[in-house]
């Protein structure tokens, strides 16, 4: 395909976006961790992402991994999508950085490879701790994120002190994203409709790092307006939503079964 | 027209200064504006309409000069200020051109509840007006649609609906009929009328002539920044060489059947026989 680099960027943009929408869907699905209070969510999972950076063992990371994807099955949501969207992109991502560490961390060898240092077993252990990890964060990162409406865990991050400005940049963020992807599609499409013929790599780079700096000036300048029109409608940085977070048995039940759970994974992970 | 009034003004703007990086948008503009008036600000492409907009709407702050909401100096100060803020919100809207900058939130429902959320409304009081408001706009229906995803003159109802919620003593528009097609500008225009009833002060930003009447009932022609004519809008209307040297017209060469003919009033309605 001529402009192969082109369409398949517009074509991400386009997905994160539809991505976006599914996680606002999701949110809204009757779920386990959809019922509870967000406040409850933000605590309870980030402790669990918490007890996994400080366990050793690899064992209880595999088991708070296990934990993160049985609170996905009971909240509904597609672990084919989750697969696709979390657990592949973090793997390759992380795999990436844990190769060395199967050549370079001394120990027994476990495979000679011609012409590199032999695969150790404690390398191989490294690599598949550090895997595990970020498997397990961002699966229980994912699922704070996947369950919760956007403005829902804003308010619940505000809830638990998180200052106004630092709100406020999140709030710009996400809707920046939204703004970042529509441009973009729109400015590739009317590229792409009077592009003719094939590009070479080079002109495809120079036109990719082109179009890059003024969809940043120009999403720049959309995300100010859109602040703009958020303040001309009374907004001062408070999140407020039309509905109050209210603490009720099975929120005060589940903040104690996962601050529990964190506790015991830290301490079992010693 | 005109009209002279003895009491505060709604708004009161004296000499303004606005420099937009260096190039200047507003150049000692003076404008006062009674209650209840309904305003037309003509003008082509960046002759400060959209501007004095933003000013009004306490967005941007003057460069020089002042501009008054009922006798107060509007500025950063005074928008600091939660109550007088709160309270200047409540009673000034102004709807953006652009619907795609002012539609932000995930849900049509949470977009008209935006505002009265922003100014800590009591729930109940959001729910009633949120639903009359939809209802009024008919768009009850796309309550639950993503804002990004309905059609040009769906965006443009929602906008306003975001803003009416909140029944402002006073409505700043910013081309509210641009780039809508015939059926949805008439729509608007309706929808704009309905919402009014002669009580309410609105000031339209537009280059669209043939809407004016029905919009307005004093037509301002801004150029360069600066008020050039102020008059009603059958007035401004018959001043073509005014009309022209602001950009609002221009030679306009057409064919009807087979007559080809030219006129410098594309906004009046005309046929020929034969």
């Amino acid at each position: 395909m001529s402009t192969g680099v082109i369409t398949r960027t517009a074509r991400g943009f386009t997905s994160v976006l539809a991505q976006a929408l599914i996680s606002e869907h999701s949110a809204h699905q009757r779920g386990v961790l959809q019922a509870l209070d967000p406040r409850v969510k933000v605590v309870g999972l980030l402790s669990l992402v918490l007890a996994t950076a400080l366990s050793r063992h690899i064992a209880v990371v595999a088991v708070l991994l296990a934990l993160a994807v049985a609170l996905a099955l009971v909240s509904r949501l597609s672990l084919w999508s989750m697969a696709k969207r979390v657990w592949l992109v973090a793997f390759l991502f992380t795999f990436t950085i844990a190769v060395p560490a199967l050549f370079l961390t001394p120990g027994e060898p476990l495979l000679q490879l011609p012409g590199v240092p032999a695969i150790t077993a404690q390398g191989t252990r490294s690599a598949a701790m550090l895997l595990l990890r970020v498997e397990s964060a961002v699966t229980l990162s994912t699922l704070l994120v996947l369950t919760t409406p956007w403005m829902h865990l804003l308010k619940a991050l505000r809830a638990l002190m998180v200052p106004v400005e630092a709100i406020m940049m999140l709030a710009m963020t996400h809707r920046y994203a939204v703004l970042l992807t529509e441009t973009a599609n729109a400015m590739f499409e009317s590229r792409q409709s009077r592009m003719v013929g094939r590009l070479e790599g080079r002109e495809q780079r120079r036109l990719m790092i082109n179009s890059g700096g003024v969809l940043l000036s120009k999403t720049l300048e959309m995300g100010n307006q859109v602040f703009l029109a958020m303040q001309a409608r009374g907004f001062r940085g408070e999140i407020r939503l039309l509905d109050e977070f209210h603490m009720r048995g099975r929120d005060y039940f589940a903040l104690g079964a996962l601050l529990a759970a964190a506790a015991l994974a830290v301490a079992a992970g010693r | 027209m005109r009209t002279e009034s003895q009491g505060v003004a709604e708004f009161e703007a004296e000499d303004l200064r606005y420099e937009y990086e260096g190039i200047p948008a507003l150049e000692g503009l003076s404008l006062r504006v009674e209650p209840g008036e309904r305003i037309a600000l003509l003008g082509a492409n960046g002759s400060g309409k959209s501007t004095l907009l933003r000013l009004m709407d306490a967005l941007h702050w003057a460069s020089a000069g002042s501009l008054r909401f009922r006798g107060h100096a509007l500025g950063e100060q005074a928008m600091e200020d939660e109550s007088f803020a709160l309270d200047f919100r409540r009673r000034v809207g102004l709807v953006f051109q652009n619907p795609d900058i002012q539609l932000f939130n995930p849900t049509v429902f949470d977009e008209v509840a935006f505002g009265p959320l922003q100014l800590g409304w009591p729930r109940e009081q959001i729910l009633d007006r949120v639903h009359a408001t939809l209802a009024w706009i008919g768009a009850e229906h796309l309550k639950e649609r993503a804002p990004y995803r309905l059609s040009g003159g769906e965006k443009k109802r929602v906008a306003i609906a975001s803003v009416v919620v909140l029944d402002p003593d006073v409505l700043l528009l910013d081309e509210p009929t641009a780039a809508l097609d015939p059926r949805s500008q008439s729509q608007m225009i309706e929808l704009l009328e309905s919402w009014n009833d002669g009580r309410k002060t609105t000031i339209t930003a537009t280059h669209q002539l043939e809407i004016l009447g029905e919009i307005s009932d004093r037509a301002v022609v801004l150029d360069h920044g600066r008020v050039v004519a102020d008059a009603s809008p059958a007035e401004i209307l018959s001043n073509a060489a005014l009309l022209a040297s602001a950009n609002l017209v221009h030679v306009h060469r057409h064919l009807h059947g087979g007559v080809t003919h030219k006129h410098s009033s594309p906004f009046l309605r005309h046929e020929h026989k034969g």
